[in-house]
């Protein structure tokens, strides 16, 4: 066995999961404070990215673009916040999911509307080329990739452990009847989650659409960060992450160890085919909380 | 006498589709009072202290009528994070601690509820310290980690942090051993007695509540059965027994304990 071959394919992987563990970080966000399964979260990215390079293409420089865009993702998750969700405030989880699927349709015909349909090339100025490492090879995108959300997930950590801000979402996100009982204001708590959520899928956007190309597919990328909640569990930031890396890993692991004796194109389901054994043996997820009710 | 600190005018409370919880409820309460609210499960108490703190609406239910006037203003349409800023405060059925927040934590979420600056809550924490010190010396654990009578304190503590006027609890002796729900009593009595903190109380456990409380109403069926000083109720058989289950010569001897 060529093991320095293994350890390419196993890194590899792994860093292909961060590009789920991104995704799904925005997910976890808004499903810990409010309840509600985001299903717009890939439109959101599609629309963060699509809004970035099409500034970009006007001839703003890179920061003023990307703070542009920033400003309308904030705005864009704090109105839907304000406008969609908040009136169906105490309605069942169904109804909140089909407000959000409705919502994914209509951001994806608002970009459509706006920017236009055509397929736009995003550089982000970072080679997607290998880099030989010791006769592993690694793409220094990936690693800046990797870097990326490392620091996202570094600086959200530091902000929820120890700011009155992140107390507050803690607090709301284990008992929201509690927090609002405390005198916490849920709906500010809310506004910044959805913020903070647009700026998640503005950073996955960029980073997805240098990779793909910011096309309208770029949405789909919320089919693959489902397995990744299943797997994590849905309210836990370390198993959006840790469900990103074991998907990428199994996607990257399966593909080319197996793939080449059933055909290929298995990394087309592999990753739901986890999510489903984890539904069967540990619903909850790797991290997701057992609920912890008192009667 | 001068304005009571809250009064109640002909409250109902609807949950959805269409169940009657509470229905034409009036009292009031002045300042420096412990006022007891009994009656058996069902009766109406958490909704009645929910329309209070205007919590209602995150259960499914509303204010069909009536007014609250705490401190001289309407306050049915505040929402219930401007009422704990203006020390109007809860401490819910069931304490609702966070479970995965260390005590500490838990107790700063009061300040938060109260928008305090950082050097009152610190100075909060002192105080609650003082008062629940079983609860510093576990400060930095999880408050999963605490007993049902810590968990009790800590919920307590976590609306003191709020510095409220009036504090209601909901059955705050519910599943304690009958020692530390007596503690628990006894603290509240010294707040009270001491920092002038007005207190409305709804229990279960008739004869503890009556021990500590001036007055009492009593809730059958979401309606006012009955209600006045505790001395009076404590010298009707006929409340004793329909209302509250207990035999007149055990509840004075409880009682005076």
């Amino acid at each position: 066995m060529d093991w320095s071959f293994l350890i390419g394919v196993v890194i590899s992987g792994l860093l292909a999961g961060v590009m789920y563990s991104l995704v799904a970080i925005g997910f976890v966000l808004i499903y810990k404070t409010s309840g509600v399964l985001n299903f717009a979260q890939g439109s959101m990215l599609l629309f963060a990215a699509l809004t970035f390079v099409s500034l970009h293409e006007e001839g703003l420089p890179f920061w003023i673009a990307f703070v542009l865009t920033l400003a309308i993702m904030v705005l864009l998750g704090v109105l839907i916040e304000k406008i969609v969700l908040r009136p169906l405030i105490n309605q069942p989880p169904i109804t909140l999911f089909m407000a959000t699927l409705g919502l994914s349709y209509i951001i994806e015909g608002g970009a459509q509307f706006v920017w236009g349909t055509q397929v736009h090339q995003l550089d982000l100025g970072i080679a997607d080329v290998p880099l030989p490492l010791n006769s592993i090879l690694i793409s220094q995108f990936d690693i800046f990739c990797a870097g990326v959300a490392g620091a996202i997930v570094a600086v959200l950590g530091v902000v929820l452990q120890y700011t009155r801000v992140g107390l507050a979402f803690r607090a709301a996100a284990f008992d929201q009847y509690a927090a609002l009982n405390t005198g916490l204001r849920l709906p500010r708590i809310w506004a910044i989650t959805w913020g903070v959520a647009g700026f998640i899928a503005l950073v996955g956007g960029l980073l997805w659409g240098a990779r793909t190309g910011v096309q309208f597919s770029l949405s789909l990328v919320v089919l693959k960060s489902l397995p990744v909640l299943v797997v994590g569990g849905f309210d836990s930031i370390i198993g959006a992450i840790v469900g990103g890396l074991l998907v990428g890993l199994t996607e990257t692991l399966m593909e080319v160890y197996v793939g080449p004796f059933i055909g290929g194109g298995i990394d087309q389901w592999i990753a739901y085919a986890l999510a489903l054994a984890f539904l069967l043996i540990k619903p909850t997820g790797l991290f997701g909380q057992r609920s912890v009710e008192r009667v | 006498m001068a304005a009571p600190l809250l009064e109640l005018e002909r409250l109902s409370v609807v949950y959805e589709p269409a169940i009657l919880a509470v229905e034409d409820v009036s009292f009031s309460i002045w300042k420096g009072e412990i006022v007891a609210l009994l009656g058996a499960n069902g009766a109406g108490k958490t909704s009645l202290l929910r329309a209070i703190s205007n919590l209602l609406r995150a259960k499914r239910g509303r204010l069909s009528k009536g007014h609250i006037i705490y401190d001289g203003q309407r306050v049915e349409r505040v929402p219930t994070h401007r009422l704990v800023e203006t020390g109007l405060v809860q401490v819910l059925e069931g304490r609702h601690c966070f479970l995965f927040l260390t005590v500490e934590e838990n107790l700063l979420t009061g300040a938060l509820g109260r928008r305090s600056s950082r050097g009152d809550a610190k100075d909060d924490l002192g105080r609650v310290y003082e008062v629940f010190p079983s609860l510093k010396a576990k400060a930095k654990q999880p408050a999963g980690l605490l007993s049902g009578g810590q968990q009790q304190m800590l919920a307590i503590g976590r609306a003191l942090m709020a510095r409220p006027n009036l504090l209601l609890l909901d059955e705050p002796s519910m599943g304690l051993a009958p020692l530390l729900a007596a503690e628990i009593f006894e603290t509240l009595a010294k707040l009270n007695r001491d920092d002038g903190l007005t207190i409305l109380l709804a229990e279960q456990n008739a004869a503890s509540a009556l021990h500590y409380a001036s007055r009492a109403f009593v809730l059958e069926n979401g309606r006012l059965a009955s209600g006045g000083p505790t001395a009076d109720l404590l010298a009707r058989d006929d409340i004793l027994s329909a209302y509250l289950g207990l035999v007149s010569e055990k509840i004075v001897e409880t009682a005076s304990i």
